[in-house]
């Protein structure tokens, strides 16, 4: 749950100037805050769900005042007060970025589960694929929504049509279906392809170990998917290539299972 | 008597995909407009959260959201468990939209709750 608070001018309060309402605005939902404007009467229900509620003047309730002296920051300040109080947690330590399926386009063919090296997908228990966990995914790599055929997979925070969740043209759906396949890019898969790459470095790590080495090894084999838009920050992050290969073995199984229950 | 729809603005806080002096101007016209809104930090955020007070939103009629992309919103709200029924939300789209045209059926509709 994200802290919400009340900034209630309803009966009773005095309204705040424009500009500093709008100011204190800004700053709370720069701080995560969630702000409900209340201009009218404002049942019990909706004043118990609120971290604090907001007001100047005389409001019928309790409430933290608004006087004139007291400025936006020092408002903030009280509210954090209260939040550490309350043991609610900060937000935005992060961008919120995770895949978000339109169902409404989505074939079920799994293809994300199996290529999300990251575990960000599962299968409910209606076989249906699901976006599991949603912190695992990697800031700023939209990579699965790009192997997925269907273009049922969307980053909303993403710059670029249609990961964003832009309408699908015609274009879309013809360049989806054209789309080079990720495994025809690598020539096999591209769990083979790390596998082979790893293969072929075995040798050479056993005469000299070189754990930079071993990385930029896997960062090469991954510059051909560069068209993915992943960023340097995951090819870094990948899993070894034993990891991958454990990790897609599970997914791949995971998937048929699902799709085997819904035959 | 008809209820008014709610309405519901995203700040988008996390990232700059909205241009920022379209976000800016939307939400000043809205607070000096005098209706009742609820202003969200960032509906990924809330959506990830799983927070009930999207479900609150979805389950409380119709709405008018200014956040991004429609598919995204509806999206969203159905990844939070919350979704919108169809026809439910007018959503309008801060990233391509500029402020005069977004407030236009916002605050044309009267005042919201």
């Amino acid at each position: 749950m994200i802290p919400r608070v009340i900034l209630y001018e309803g009966p009773g309060s005095e309204p705040l100037p424009v500009a500093e309402r709008a100011g204190l605005l800004r700053l709370l939902l720069e701080r995560g805050y969630a702000v409900s404007c209340v201009r009218d009467s404002l049942p019990a229900e909706s004043r118990d769900s609120a971290m604090a509620v907001l007001a100047r003047g005389n409001a019928p309730f309790p409430s933290i005042d608004l006087t004139e002296d007291r400025s936006a920051e020092q408002t903030l300040a009280a509210l954090e007060a209260i939040r550490n109080q309350m043991q609610i947690s900060p937000v935005g330590a992060h961008k919120p970025w995770f895949p978000v399926i339109d169902f409404s386009r989505c074939t079920n063919c799994m293809q994300c589960l199996s290529f999300c090296l990251f575990d960000v997908y599962g299968v409910s228990t209606e076989g249906k694929i699901e976006v599991r966990n949603q912190n695992n995914c990697k800031t700023d790599c939209p990579a699965c929504s790009r192997v997925c055929p269907d273009v049922a997979i969307m980053f909303p925070k993403y710059q670029h049509s249609p990961i964003n969740g832009e309408q699908i043209s015609a274009d879309d759906v013809r360049r989806e279906a054209m789309k080079v396949d990720i495994s025809a890019l690598l020539g096999g898969d591209i769990y083979q392809a790390l596998r082979d790459r790893s293969a072929k470095a075995k040798s050479r790590f056993s005469k000299e170990r070189d754990d930079e080495r071993a990385l930029k090894e896997r960062q090469n084999c991954l510059l051909k998917l560069k068209d993915l838009d992943i960023p340097p920050e995951v090819l870094a992050s990948l899993p070894s290539p034993d990891e991958i290969r454990a990790k897609a073995e599970a997914a791949m199984a995971r998937a048929q299972e699902a799709m085997a229950t819904r035959k | 008597m008809e209820k008014q729809p709610r309405i519901l603005y995203c700040h988008c806080a996390y990232s700059k995909i909205i241009p920022p002096a379209v976000k800016s101007e939307v939400l000043e016209k809205l607070a000096c407009s005098g209706v009742s809104f609820e202003a969200l930090p960032d509906l990924c955020e809330m959506s990830a959260r799983r927070d009930p007070k999207l479900k609150e939103l979805a389950g409380s009629g119709s709405l008018k959201i200014l956040a991004c992309y429609p598919r995204a919103v509806q999206g969203l709200f159905l990844a939070a468990g919350s979704p919108l029924a169809e026809g439910q939300a007018e959503i309008l789209n801060m990233r391509t939209g500029t402020a005069e045209e977004l407030l236009l059926p916002v605050l044309a509709s009267g005042e919201a709750r």
